[in-house]
């Protein structure tokens, strides 16, 4: 049998990524990206602009927060309610950030016509957006809130919430526009991150105090990656609790309101081994 | 007011902010903040218009006022009179032609450097061609050192960025080894820390500063920091070797950015105390980008290009060992396509050397932008050929902290073999003493794991050895 020289060079130090999710030791053809991880690479990109540019299924999503509405009619008196933002395509959504942060004007009169009623402040308004990541919000959106209402339930003061909202090619900044609309004294946009290639699932979450049109993120407290690799739904709803009661006792959000829920990250690692 | 026939037809525009606007190649920035030409032709026509502009235009009509804003004053305050006297009877468009004629050899550009302001370099770059950017800026030489030297004709250095979601010591250190072993990090090796403050910089600098003397690599460090949280870190005797900010191009930017030219000048002269350098004392590390100012609410109505080739003035003043344009990050409503990346990417190296700063580029784009890494391959290509002084190298071209694709250590490699590019020299000296590279030349890596490392690697929980 005569032998093939092999074309790919392997890294022995390749077993290092046990320690990090960082594509390292991934060998060479010539210098070049071998093959596979090449296509491993090609992958996880296209994984991550399908999560831009795959619609949110809208009906299906609907659908879930109306049967959790249903599971949860103590804290969810109303039927949830399904809005658009300015952009009314992904191409403008992309370009014009402008516009994905304000509602349409039919949005605004649905708004107007079926949200809350009456004149006292509820205590919480909960706004889920596309964002840059349709997946994000399709796998993790319903099962965070279960998690969220169940920690609301069990708190010890009331929460009295508007109707859950869905807004289609929405920016962060759409919910001080819904929450003031439903006068709501607190607002938490439920949004689908910038996907990163290892990461096209990302769930974030803004906790606004006394919403207007017009805020800085600035004025917002952010919870981000949330996915099942990520920050789990109990964690994420543990924390977003504590930033909830917190901003209801001092009145405030963002800058002013500092997360001590937080647990100092410890290295998970064996160190500095390039020192031995 | 600004006015050009063309036919029968008159245009018009407002101010020179608004002529500069308006023959600015189209990107997604410019129209997000209405400043974009309106039809492809009024495009060309202020084009045109820009191009019969004498150039000391610019010396007496400012674009950001001087009594406003702390750049406009630095670039006119600062402006040699004697340097420009070579290219000062010129128009944009005659700047343009001695640019690319032979009159402009490397050492007159150098000689003219500091009579060229921002927004000359910005007008003339808004009616050149890729290829008239990419020609040009390979005539201006711009070298820089710490303890490596860098931008050296025919050397190509890269930044090792081995960030880390959780600035995880043992994952950075791995991505450390895997970048030298590919021989990355010539030019710096720079953390993007996801902590950000004084006691996690401190740490991040002394992992750095450890591995640095440990193996005698002759590279510096960089936190990329506020430079506040560098400056503290010195005063708390860290090891800091360059100090890092992202600057913009009007003093509303900066200031959003929470910082003013005197704290940079107290950063540097801090760090230069320190006297850590061992071929030279470039001890600042600038980045920058398209539409930061826009992003801050702080462009004045001028072009994001235009406020980018100010941010350079901005660095000019320091005398950086490294700037860097990180051209896609900022995302698609600044620019939207691979086509965009590259132009900006082209325009901001262009800009930089011209004035006279040591550019690199990060080649990057973020996963909502419409570029893949086909674009990213044509920009790295077209840089190298440039002449770009540094790039970014990663593992595997994701960042798995800041959630963006750049370029990887296998691509700085490709360059240097296709372009016939090589490492800092005193890097590229190491990298064979550690047998890490077998050629001498920083081209081709060695087959097994180099002696120096097996050590490190055999120390390991399974043992990761020969």
């Amino acid at each position: 049998m005569t032998g093939h020289k092999p074309s790919v060079i392997a890294n022995p130090w390749r077993r290092l990524s046990a320690w990090t999710d960082a594509r390292i030791g991934l060998g060479r053809a010539g210098i070049s990206l071998p093959t596979h991880e090449m296509l491993a690479f090609q992958l996880a990109h296209a994984q991550a602009r399908d999560a831009v540019h795959l619609p949110l299924d809208t009906s299906r999503l609907m659908k879930d927060l109306a049967e959790l509405t249903e599971r949860r009619k103590a804290l969810l008196p109303h039927e949830p309610v399904h809005l658009q933002s300015q952009a009314s395509d992904r191409i403008t959504y992309l370009q014009r950030p402008d516009l994905g942060r304000r509602l349409s004007q039919k949005s605004c009169e649905a708004l107007d016509r079926q949200g809350h009623t009456g004149d006292s402040p509820v205590d919480l308004a909960l706004v889920v957006a596309d964002g840059l990541s349709s997946y994000g919000v399709q796998e993790n959106a319903v099962g965070f809130l279960e998690a969220l209402l169940a920690n609301l339930e069990a708190d010890d003061q009331t929460w009295e919430l508007a109707p859950l909202i869905v807004v289609s090619q929405g920016r962060v900044a759409i919910g001080d526009d819904v929450g003031n609309r439903l006068n709501a004294r607190c607002v938490v946009v439920l949004i689908g991150e910038r996907p990163g290639l290892s990461s096209p699932d990302s769930l974030g979450l803004y906790l606004t105090w006394a919403p207007e049109p017009g805020l800085t993120d600035a004025s917002r407290n952010c919870i981000s990656n949330i996915r099942p690799a990520g920050l789990s739904f109990e964690e994420a709803s543990r924390r977003l609790g504590y930033l909830l009661r917190e901003a209801r006792r001092q009145e405030v959000s963002g800058v002013p309101l500092k997360d001590r829920s937080e647990e100092t990250v410890i290295d998970q690692g064996i160190g500095n081994f390039l020192l031995r | 007011m600004y006015r050009y026939s063309l036919g029968n037809r008159r245009w018009q525009f407002a101010t020179l902010a608004e002529l500069m606007a308006k023959a600015t190649p189209a990107r997604s920035g410019d129209r997000l903040a209405g400043v974009i030409a309106h039809t492809a032709e009024e495009r060309v026509v202020a084009q045109m218009a820009l191009a019969e502009l004498p150039l000391k235009t610019f010396l007496t009509e400012a674009l950001v006022p001087y009594e406003q804003d702390e750049v406009t004053r630095l670039i006119l305050d600062d402006h040699d009179v004697g340097a420009f006297e070579p290219v000062s009877h010129l128009t944009v468009g005659d700047f343009r032609n001695w640019l690319l004629s032979d009159l402009a050899t490397p050492e007159m550009l150098v000689r003219i450097r500091a009579g060229i302001t921002p927004e000359m370099a910005a007008a003339v770059c808004k009616i050149m061609r890729n290829q008239d950017l990419i020609l040009v800026a390979q005539k201006c030489r711009v070298q820089t050192a710490f303890r490596s030297t860098v931008g050296l004709p025919g050397r190509m250095s890269t930044r090792l960025q081995p960030n880390h979601p959780t600035d995880d010591i043992t994952g950075i250190a791995a991505s450390i080894l895997d970048g030298l072993l590919y021989g990355s990090g010539d030019a710096v090796i720079g953390i993007n820390p996801a902590t950000d403050n004084v006691a996690q910089s401190v740490r991040l600098l002394q992992l750095m500063d450890e591995v640095i003397r440990k193996h005698e690599i002759p590279t510096q460090s960089c936190v990329l920091t506020h430079v506040t949280n560098t400056l503290e870190a010195i005063q708390n005797r860290a090891p800091v070797d360059l100090v890092f900010q992202s600057i913009g191009g009007t003093e509303a930017t900066n200031r959003s950015f929470g910082f003013d030219l005197a704290t940079l000048a107290e950063a540097r002269d801090a760090a230069l105390s320190l006297n850590r350098g061992t071929v030279g004392n470039n001890v600042m590390y600038f980045e920058t980008g398209q539409g930061s100012s826009l992003s801050a609410d702080a462009h004045h109505g001028v072009d994001q290009q235009t406020c980018e080739a100010r941010a350079y003035a901005v660095a000019r003043k320091f005398e950086p060992l490294l700037v860097n344009t990180v051209v896609g990050f900022i995302g698609p409503e600044y620019l939207y396509d691979g086509k965009e990346i590259t132009r900006a990417g082209l325009e901001d190296h262009f800009c930089g050397k011209l004035l006279g700063l040591p550019m690199g580029c990060d080649i990057c784009y973020t996963n909502h932008a419409e570029a893949d890494q086909n674009d990213m391959d044509n920009l790295l290509t077209l840089l190298g050929v440039a002449g770009c002084n540094f790039i970014m190298g990663i593992p595997g071209s994701d960042d798995i902290m800041l959630n963006y694709q750049t370029t990887s250590f296998h691509d700085a490699l490709y360059v240097r073999r296709v372009l016939d590019k090589r490492p800092a020299p005193e890097f590229e000296q190491w990298l064979t003493r550690m047998q890490i590279f077998q050629d001498g030349e920083g081209k081709v890596p060695a087959d097994g794991l180099p002696e120096a490392f097996r050590q490190s690697l055999a120390s390991l929980p399974g043992g990761v050895g020969s």
